[in-house]
């Protein structure tokens, strides 16, 4: 039986109660509490609006219209022929499959190895490792104030439970792969996944956004990534979702002293999309990359929200995100940097560059400093322009075809961002996809 | 070799070239000389197929066909090079792709097989050490962050490796220091040959003592108002342009 929201405030918060009674809810009695807790920030707030100042380039007139629901079983309909033509050739890892939110067993390679590190699904985790996981989860994402974060609180039903105990560096990739399919009506998934890095240790995250048809779901995620002192942590976003989906997502980072992260986002599915980025640099001496390559066409809106919190002297952070935009699409770059007062010798640099394959692309860019310290070094740019025409005709002038000269121009722009992938079987391929859909682009008779 | 025929350039409604006239054989080195602004990049560009360059009369013929109905990539692939005055930078694309790239959309143009790796990469080393190239500058990316000088070597050093039938060289002398610029000049007198032309545009005759051209042609506001030997390199170099 699906559980209907209407697009209303009250259907979010009264299904909550439909969806406890439901049997979706697999979690121990501690999550339902925590659901009961979490619904209420959506409840104060609802979709935010154009005149909150986090929200100001992007409606979500069309979600509060827009009915959706949870239904669907997981795994039934999807091939594992299917699921093997989502992963990266040549790349050895372990593989985590969600069909619909919910976890799907067969394909998945769930992981508890003798050094101790665990890889599963967040419901199974909280019923064997419960303490673990209530140390943790909701302690970083902020179910009060983000109306989305609250939602995901209280109706994910599943995710990925990710640990690496101290001194352990994992080196196999987490592949991790939520897989949309149609359901026969627009569906509500809220994948919620924890990572926790020990002291000193090390993990590579894929998380993988795909679907197998081009329909209407609302699919927002929530990650909590706890990474210890001295750990270091890869995480990867690549969300493929279908160009009708919604798609927010916020991922919740908590770095511990001296440690790193790494998140590299490749954003292109989705008719609307919001990916919230926010790492909190709370010990000294930590280093935050993040990298983002967002790419839209047709009138996809996606809108990077970056809070890069510098909480603890001596951290660096580096936001480094490029931007393709074509058709009528719009793009939002709101990068963020807030440090405390005590983090000083803080070390902030951003840059956003965007290229325009259309004069009815749009960007709107905006960064946004919050320091309340005297002694710290933050710098950003911001870039907007088309593609070279000097360095266009350089390359034709060489022999080079127009369509070639094009494409080297764009795959040195998107190499930008990815050249800072680690894993080369994953970068090589989202070099792959990005030239493909340039390559439909150019076939569109779009990138000028 | 090439025929430029009372040839009307404007860039924004403003008339640049107006109504110049050029003719090289195969094998012969011609030198344009003209006071800033006169238009020498401007023929040089249109050479080389830039839109951005209106051609309102006037013919051009390029080994009897005619020029300005071909992009700028089957106008190089025909065998036209330009050493760019200002060679432009494309950040992340590596100089050695470019070149390999160049090198191979020209051979499919000709129906010839694309060259192995290992075959660039020794032609390559070869012509680099002749110019004095770092091999580093092969893996940067394109002109990103060379010195002035260094640009140039580059362009002779791309130069090399397409092998054009006609080559134009827009002043591709300037920024270059007494060493660099005899190498320079060695590696455009290496080419030299009865079916090779150049056009070389500069505004010093120290250039053309290396490069010893068959003509000197003055160029002001647009035409072509003079030309003559070498000797009259030597006269410019003495009396300016103020007699034209
Ligand atoms: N894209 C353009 N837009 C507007 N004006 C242009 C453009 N390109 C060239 N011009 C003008 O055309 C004239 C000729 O320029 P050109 O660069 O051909 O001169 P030049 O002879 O090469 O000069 P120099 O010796 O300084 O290199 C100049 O007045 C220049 O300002
Ligand atoms: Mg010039």
């Amino acid at each position: 039986m699906a559980i209907v929201f209407d697009g209303t405030r009250e259907s979010y918060v009264e299904g909550l109660s439909e969806f406890l009674g439901s049997g979706r809810n697999t979690l121990p009695e501690w999550v339902t509490d925590l659901r009961r807790e979490a619904i209420s920030g959506f409840g104060n707030t609802g979709f935010p609006m154009l005149s909150d100042e986090e929200w100001r380039f992007t409606n979500l007139d069309v979600l509060r219209r827009t009915s959706f629901s949870i239904v669907g079983n997981g795994i039934s309909d999807v091939s594992e022929k299917t699921v093997d033509s989502y992963g990266f050739s040549g790349l050895s890892c372990v593989r985590l499959v969600f069909v619909n939110g919910r976890f799907a067993s067969p394909p998945s390679d769930e992981l508890r190895d003798e050094e101790g590190v665990i890889a599963t699904s967040l419901s199974k985790a909280a019923c064997e490792y419960s303490d673990l996981v209530r140390n943790h989860l909701a302690r970083y994402a902020d179910y009060e104030k983000d109306p989305f974060i609250s939602l995901n609180t209280s109706y994910f039903e599943d995710g990925v439970f990710i640990y690496v105990p101290d001194g352990v560096v994992f080196e196999k990739p987490v592949h991790v792969l939520y897989i949309s399919t149609d359901e026969g009506q627009p569906m509500f998934v809220n994948p919620r996944n924890l990572i926790v890095v020990g002291q000193s240790s090390g993990a590579k995250v894929v998380e993988h956004y795909v679907s197998t048809s081009q329909n209407v779901y609302f699919s927002n995620v929530v990650t909590e990534v706890v990474c210890g002192e001295n750990a270091n942590l890869e995480h990867y976003r690549l969300e493929f979702e279908s160009q009708k989906a919604f798609n927010f997502s916020t991922l919740r980072v908590n770095q511990r002293k001296n440690s790193n992260i790494a998140s590299h986002s490749v954003l292109c599915g989705g008719a609307l999309v919001r990916n919230n980025i926010h790492p909190v640099l709370a010990g000294e001496g930590c280093n935050s990359d993040i990298y983002g390559l967002f790419m839209s066409e047709g009138r996809q809106h996606m809108d990077n929200f970056m809070r890069v919190e510098h909480a603890s002297p001596h951290c660096d952070s580096r936001q480094f995100y490029n931007g393709v935009l074509d058709g009528r699409s719009k793009g939002v770059f709101h990068g963020r940097i807030m440090v405390h007062e005590g983090a000083e010798k803080t070390d902030a640099k951003q840059t956003n560059r965007n290229l325009l394959l259309s004069d009815m692309a749009q960007i709107d860019t905006k960064p946004q400093l919050e320091i309340y310290n005297d002694d710290v070094k933050c710098t950003h740019g911001a870039t907007i322009g088309q593609m070279d025409e000097e360095a266009l005709f350089y390359l034709c002038s060489r022999g080079i075809p127009m369509r070639k000269a094009k494409i080297i121009m764009l795959r040195a722009f998107t190499n930008e961002t990815l050249e800072n992938m680690s894993i080369s079987s994953i970068r090589d391929a989202l070099e792959d996809s990005v030239m493909q859909w340039f390559e439909r682009r150019l076939e569109n008779g779009s990138g000028r | 070799m090439l025929e430029v025929r009372n040839l009307h350039v404007q860039v924004d409604d403003k008339e640049i070239l107006k109504g110049l006239n050029i003719t090289v054989a195969p094998g012969e080195v011609h030198s344009i000389m003209g006071p800033n602004g006169s238009g020498k990049s401007t023929l040089a560009q249109v050479l080389a197929g830039k839109e951005t360059y209106e051609v309102t009369e006037g013919e051009i013929t390029f080994q009897g066909k005619d020029l300005i109905d071909l992009e700028p990539e089957e106008r190089a692939c025909e065998g036209i090079f330009l050493a760019f005055q200002y060679p432009v930078e494309i950040p992340g694309v590596a100089n050695t792709y470019l070149l390999r790239e160049a090198l191979n959309a020209k051979r499919e143009y000709w129906n010839e097989k694309p060259l192995k790796h290992v075959e660039f990469a020794k032609l390559a080393r070869e012509k680099m050490r002749e110019l004095g190239i770092d091999e580093d500058l092969l893996k940067r990316s394109v002109n990103t962050g060379f010195s002035g000088g260094e640009k140039k070597r580059n362009e002779v050093f791309q130069m090399q490796i397409l092998e054009p039938r006609l080559s134009v060289l827009d002043e591709t002398d300037s920024g270059l220091d007494i060493d660099a610029l005899k190498i320079v000049a060695n590696g455009v007198n290496s080419m030299r040959g009865t079916e090779r032309s150049f056009i070389v545009i500069t505004h010093y005759q120290r250039l053309l003592n290396y490069i010893v051209p068959d003509f000197v042609h003055v160029m002001v506001d647009g035409k072509i108002v003079k030309s003559g030997g070498k000797e009259l390199a030597q006269e410019l170099e003495e009396k300016g342009y103020a007699g034209f």
